[in-house]
């Protein structure tokens, strides 16, 4: 305001910016265009590689079609509902371990600064660590295997699922809490019939978003080894069976289409 | 006096065989404030987003300046929206751009889109700002939000923002509907003084039969999607009313 | 009035509110889930057994990782250095084409022959997990960081578009429809009556991506297509657990400074 009324009057030309902002932005133009401009120098591109592209891309699609039908029933079928055990069971795994770690992570359930950032560095790990390569370690400790998958979905979900929960948990309203209080309850039966019911449709909607991100990440363990749909195109890749490929990928996305209209149903029917 | 604007058996119907307006002829020439009374759902909004066609009618001719209206599209309609000026009820103005830049949204029809995003604007219409920022009494706001401001002030720049267009009739629909009283007094002086100093007609839509009476030129009294009144504030007698709005207990 | 209130119906339909029907659906729940894992377990040929020897071998392999061995620093350092790069180009084209394609997809102000193609465009990017686009992009341009940079502008579009789009479909048209009434050009209505609504937003999705992407490019080296990942993948190859450690600790330390870093920059945009 008091800028607006220093420079009008004199000249009655306009700026949308101050000085200042305009500064603030053209520095943040020019360290995106910096940033930019460094990585396209410093990336290593194979030009040719890169003009042979298209040719390289229609190539794979003739390799491609027809999709060898006849490989779903014999190899597929079987990776993909050891897809769906990895990402269900990696799922349900997790949320054992959330449920105790968001409890010592939401600071008004646990007003103990120790324990909440003991279990958020155990919910920031394990959310930084990618899914693949939790799969890698794990392939590593229990041998290549769904096993392995199931494992490292769970220690990748933990993360996800205990983050949002703690959050909704610290959103409880703190009145009907205390009202428990005032009766006497104890930190268990606050816990089951204060706070539960209260983040009890956030935690099913968090679990459904978490099994249908699972499914998809699921489908890739199995290129490091980690069972499921992956590892029977790993295979085929191997083997530059690219008709072969093609039928997992179209199971991928009729996979990926099919979890999402279930679980806009169930949210549905949540909410 | 040479005629603005000619509307001749105006037909719009949003569904088939259930029409809002029903044959609508009006002709408005270049000076003078007209209001538009009638119940809700009667069509007078509709009539009048139909002008600057942003209401497509049904059937019928809208002769603007000699330019057949109904039917254009494209680069066409761009050209005659930005002669019509246009004032909303709920001022409409852009929420996160500052009072300058909402003004200037005025001068969009004739500032290249490129020139737009960069805010280069010719400096006639950054000084034309200024002056109808003077006019309407918010110099000091040109930097400040749109969002920040009451809902007097959004209306003021609702109109300078129509103003900016230097159009050939302003239009407003129902301007005053969400604004207290005194408020609503200022902003009919503001559109009936502006309408005056640029000669231009002032089309508005108005709930308020003393607020019409008070500052119209020329009443237009519409019921059912037809013109049951047409003429002079003094002629509008509480029969008319009666017929415009129906029922007679609110009129005691 | 109360006699028909007490009636069987509505005793019926008493005894279906929340208490008792949650506890006996909670109930059979926690069972078909219970035997869903056992069932499940067994598929994945989990035994008591196999799992004792992977507790070993966790151990082992929890040795072999103390102390992390920071002695091939500088593979760590440039690792990074092109993942960032990844990240960087990923995120700014993949935001660049966003914006189109979320104008054309939006509903609200677009007629149905632009928004189905661009919202067929933003499903098929969506559907597919990074790493099998870097799979098929590591075909077409050969190993290396620009397969990884091609495939992760995919997951942008895919993510920034369909939030983008959303966003617009969400705006007040009354803004719209006055910048109309001007006689704007389509474009300047975009940038006067659209922009100034979801920028805000956009911010923070661009920054949210940007993070994403970095923790993304981890994955798809795994597969071949340059950045940390890949030196990542090397260690576990050639079973330097403790070079893998330091790998990771420093994954999770890049992260937790980038969301710092992020929060400290919506501050300052307040958004």
């Amino acid at each position: 305001m008091s800028n607006a009324m220093a420079t009008v009057p004199a000249s009655r030309t306009w700026q949308r910016h101050t000085v200042g902002q305009k500064l603030a932005r053209t520095a943040l133009w020019l360290l995106i265009a910096v940033a930019v401009a460094l990585s396209v120098q410093s990336i290593n591109v194979i030009w040719e590689f890169l003009w042979d592209a298209p040719e390289q891309m229609m190539d794979m699609g003739r390799r491609m079609w027809p999709p060898d039908l006849a490989y779903y029933p014999k190899t597929v079928h079987a990776a993909l509902m050891e897809t769906f055990h990895i990402a269900t069971l990696g799922t349900i795994f997790s949320m054992v371990f959330a449920l105790p770690l968001s409890i010592l992570a939401a600071h008004n359930i646990t007003p103990h600064k120790g324990l909440n950032l003991f279990a958020k560095t155990m919910l920031v790990s394990s959310r930084s660590v990618n899914s693949l390569v939790w799969a890698l370690l794990f392939v590593a400790v229990f041998g290549p295997g769904p096993l392995a998958g199931a494992v490292a979905i769970a220690c990748r979900s933990v993360g996800f699922v205990g983050k949002l929960l703690g959050e909704a948990l610290e959103e409880v309203h703190f009145g009907a809490i205390e009202a428990l209080k005032a009766a006497g309850a104890s930190q268990t039966s606050q816990i089951l019939y204060g706070y539960w019911p209260a983040v009890k449709p956030a935690f099913w909607s968090i679990m459904l978003l978490r099994w249908d991100i699972n499914i998809r990440e699921s489908s890739v363990l199995g290129l490091v080894g980690a069972g499921g749909l992956g590892m029977a195109m790993n295979a085929a890749i191997d083997t530059f069976e690219w008709d072969r490929v093609a039928v997992i990928l179209l199971t991928i996305f009729a996979v990926v289409v099919i979890g999402e209209v279930v679980v806009t149903y169930f949210r549905r029917r949540l909410i | 006096m040479a005629a603005v604007l000619n509307i001749r058996g105006l037909t719009k119907a949003y569904k088939p065989g259930m029409p809002v307006l029903k044959g609508i002829d009006l002709d408005f020439d270049e000076r003078g404030l007209t209001a538009i009374i009638g119940s809700s759902g009667t069509g007078k909004s509709t009539l009048i987003r139909i002008i600057n066609r942003l209401v497509n009618p049904t059937e019928g001719s809208i002769l603007f300046k000699g330019v057949e209206l109904s039917r254009i599209e494209g680069r066409q309609l761009r050209e005659v929206r930005r002669r019509i000026g246009m004032v909303f009820q709920e001022y409409n103005l852009v929420e996160r751009l500052s009072v300058m830049e909402n003004l200037l949204t005025g001068r969009l029809g004739y500032v290249s889109a490129l020139d737009a995003w960069r805010r280069k604007f010719p400096e006639e219409d950054v000084t034309h700002a200024y002056e109808l920022l003077d006019i309407i009494g918010l110099s000091d706001f040109a930097h400040q939000r749109a969002d920040s401001l009451s809902g007097g002030q959004r209306q003021r720049v609702g109109i300078a923002r129509a103003l900016m267009q230097r159009p050939e009739i302003l239009l407003a629909d129902e301007p005053t509907s969400s604004l207290d009283p005194k408020t609503s007094v200022e902003i009919m002086e503001l559109l009936k003084s502006q309408g005056v100093t640029n000669g231009i007609p002032v089309v508005v839509n108005i709930h308020d039969v003393e607020l019409a009476r008070r500052f119209a030129d020329r009443i237009v009294g519409m019921t059912g999607g037809r013109v049951v009144f047409d003429g002079p504030p003094a002629q509008l007698t509480d029969d008319h009313l009666k017929m415009i709005y129906g029922g007679e207990g609110w009129l005691q | 009035m109360s006699g028909a209130r007490l009636g069987p119906t509505a005793r019926g339909k008493r005894s279906g509110i929340r208490p008792f029907h949650s506890s006996w659906q909670a109930k059979l729940l926690a069972i078909v889930v219970a035997a869903y894992a056992v069932y499940a377990l067994g598929q994945l040929e989990f035994s008591a057994e196999r799992f004792v020897k992977g507790l070993d071998n966790g151990a082992r392999f929890l040795a072999r990782m103390f102390p992390p061995s920071y002695r091939n620093g500088d593979q760590i350092v440039t690792g990074f250095v092109e993942s960032m790069q990844i990240a960087v180009l990923a995120t700014f084209f993949g935001v660049m084409l966003s914006l189109p394609i979320a104008v054309l997809g939006a509903r609200n102000l677009m007629p149905a022959w632009a928004t189905w193609p661009a919202r067929l465009i933003v499903t098929l990017c969506r559907a597919f997990n990074p790493v099998i686009v870097a799979i098929v992009f590591i075909k077409a341009v050969g190993f290396g960081a620009l397969a990884g940079v091609l495939a992760l502008i995919v997951a942008s579009v895919g993510f920034v578009g369909k939030l983008f789009m959303e966003a617009i479909e969400e705006i007040s048209m009354k803004q719209i429809e006055a910048v109309r009434a001007t006689g704007a050009p389509f474009l300047s209505v975009v940038t006067y009556g659209v922009l100034p609504q979801v920028i805000g937003r956009l911010v923070g999705f661009c920054t949210y991506q940007l993070d994403a992407n970095l923790r993304n490019s981890t994955m798809v080296g795994i597969v071949g297509a340059g950045g940390i990942g890949a030196a990542l993948f090397a260690g576990f190859q050639r079973f330097e657990y403790d070079f893998v450690l330091a790998i990771l600790i420093t994954i999770i330390a890049v992260v937790l400074l980038g969301e710092f870093a992020s929060n400290y920059v919506k501050r300052i945009f307040h958004v």
